[in-house]
């Protein structure tokens, strides 16, 4: 018999996560500072909204590219967050989850053999993505010494006339870090000298702690090549509605939307309407959540100091990444040992990229009281290496 | 969001938090939180430290009413002088001045709904300036203060997503 599957989703590695995933489900005692989501419930207003559409009986498909209200919606929340402007009706195409959008952005601007720059520690997901769209990715491996951010040398050495996409992973999952504007402004000269599309996938952007997060789509020059990619899950802890967006220039916004059209229809009914009341009336409760994630940061980088164990500061998303180089372990080993000796799941950072090794993912997702007891776990490890 | 609404915000949740760690997550000195929460006691914007109760799981017998006050002002008194003779009693817990349709609205505790009716009938139904009250017993209280009564909370997410 012939094999069923295909040579090329049989050859994809699967996540690395996934492998972790699976041992911390052998252990139903073990506690986790492992997720990726945040740890408060979607504010009761925007919950609520969804019921009632589910009450109005509004179960039916909306237009392909989303609820004209939510698009409105989604602009406007741009233009406030970003000052940058789109037009709802076609330039925004309303996804599940920014995952979605960034697998049909991928395939979209890609021909085969093009190649995908891929900054690394990243989200899982880029690489296959690309592969999947018969791209070719290559991995820009960031430095903690830079604070992993993508440095206009990183980027120009990985340039080659094979070139299409770069992928902006920024604030960045696992790392915690993000860029500014200074830091961003010399890669855009060389982004539009070799004519580059940018996938920016802002998911985390309402998660800053030192200033607005600012997108790479705001130089000059970059909103016409900037498919920008955010969504309701993070800031308004909307996971499980899997819902997020795209907005981008017209034309790949218009094959996006081809794409999704036959993949999917169109993003869940009822989470759109959510979606409408969580970007017209949910800052307070997203300031709240900014400010409770911001203490927790602070409070894990403390604690880590006290421990010994290096860690950079990061000032985006909901994750630290520090180093666990000096003890002479890899990432997955580490994890490994503290899971079982423990009982406490963390996140190999090889999990998002070879270049994570040396290094973890801890989740600030928690209440202070877990964090705690993590952070109690993960001393008495250490003690136990002396 | 600045120091002291951060530090308001945060001792609201949790009034027996730490100073040292509240000092941690806010990224300031614990002198400097301790002055701030200082001074605000000082300017009355921190009035006092409460221990949030339910004391339907306890074996005391506790009840709470709800009083709907209408008051008559007295000339060169206003509401405010009346208010006095309502929160000088300690059986009444709060005292808000209403707008609509009554005055104030009284919230009392007592052990029985019997001495809550003899309190309102003898002591507040009597003052001159009060021309009518209407008590309402609260039957069970599911929020307080912004917490829910007999509510667990369970992570129920996946140990580990990416």
């Amino acid at each position: 018999m012939r094999p069923m599957t295909s040579d090329k989703i049989r050859a994809l590695a699967p996540s690395g996560i996934r492998k972790f995933f699976d041992i911390v489900h052998e252990m139903p005692d073990a506690i986790s500072l492992g997720v990726g989501e945040p740890d408060f419930d979607t504010p009761w207003n925007i919950r609520e909204e969804g019921i009632y559409s589910l009450e109005r009986g509004r179960t039916f498909y909306t237009s392909n590219a989303g609820l004209m209200p939510l698009r409105e919606e989604i602009c406007r929340y741009l233009v406030r967050q970003q000052g940058l402007k789109y037009n709802p009706k076609s330039e925004v195409l309303v996804t599940v989850g920014g995952s979605e959008a960034i697998d049909i952005a991928m395939r979209c601007i890609v021909n085969p053999g093009d190649e995908v720059l891929i900054p690394e520690p990243s989200y899982v997901s880029y690489r296959p993505c690309a592969v999947m769209a018969d791209a070719k990715p290559v991995t820009i491996e960031l430095q903690e010494s830079n604070g992993f951010k993508l440095t206009a040398k990183q980027l120009e050495d990985a340039i080659t006339d094979r070139t299409r996409v770069l992928v902006m992973p920024f604030p960045n999952n696992p790392t915690g870090s993000i860029m500014t504007r200074e830091e961003l402004a010399p890669l855009v000269p060389i982004i539009i000298k070799h004519d580059l599309i940018v996938i920016s996938d802002e998911i985390y952007s309402a998660l800053t702690y030192s200033g607005r997060h600012v997108s790479i789509a705001e130089f000059p020059g970059m909103q016409e090549r900037t498919i920008l990619i955010g969504g309701f899950s993070k800031a308004f802890a909307m996971t499980g509605w899997r819902l997020g967006y795209a907005c981008g220039p017209e034309e790949i916004i218009r094959q996006m939307t081809k794409l999704h059209q036959f993949t999917i229809m169109c993003a869940p009914t009822t989470s759109q309407y959510a979606a409408v009341e969580a970007l017209a009336n949910s800052q307070s409760e997203v300031d709240q959540m900014v400010a409770a994630y911001n203490e927790r940061r602070r409070f894990l980088l403390h604690a880590f100091k006290q421990m010994g164990i290096e860690c950079f500061e990061p000032f985006g998303a909901f994750y630290v990444f520090p180093s666990i180089r000096k003890f002479g372990m890899s990432s997955e080993q580490f994890a490994t040992r503290l899971l079982t000796e423990q009982k406490l799941a963390v996140v190999p950072g090889t999990a998002f990229g070879a270049c994570g090794e040396g290094n973890i993912r801890i989740s600030y997702a928690y209440s202070i009281d877990d964090l705690k007891n993590g952070l109690s776990r993960i001393e008495a490890f250490i003690n136990s290496l002396k | 969001m600045e120091l002291r609404e951060q530090i308001l915000r945060d001792i609201e949740k949790d009034a027996r938090v730490n100073l040292h760690e509240l000092a941690i997550r806010l990224g300031v000195s614990e002198a400097e939180v301790a002055n701030e929460i200082a001074d605000m006691e000082k300017e009355h914007i921190i009035c006092g430290y409460n221990t949030l109760i339910n004391w339907d799981n306890t074996s005391l017998e506790k009840v709470t009413a709800l009083i709907e006050v209408q008051a008559q002002p007295q000339r060169g008194l206003g509401f405010d002088a009346i208010a006095e003779r309502l929160y000088k009693y300690s059986e009444i817990t709060s005292v808000y001045l209403m707008s609509g349709g009554f005055d104030f609205t009284v919230i009392i505790e007592g052990k029985s709904m019997k001495s809550i009716a003899q309190f309102v009938a003898a002591k507040l139904a009597t003052l001159d300036s009060i021309r009518s009250c209407a008590t309402h017993f609260v039957l069970k209280k599911y929020k307080d203060y912004g917490v829910v009564f007999d509510e667990t909370r369970r992570d129920e997410r996946e140990k580990i997503t990416p």
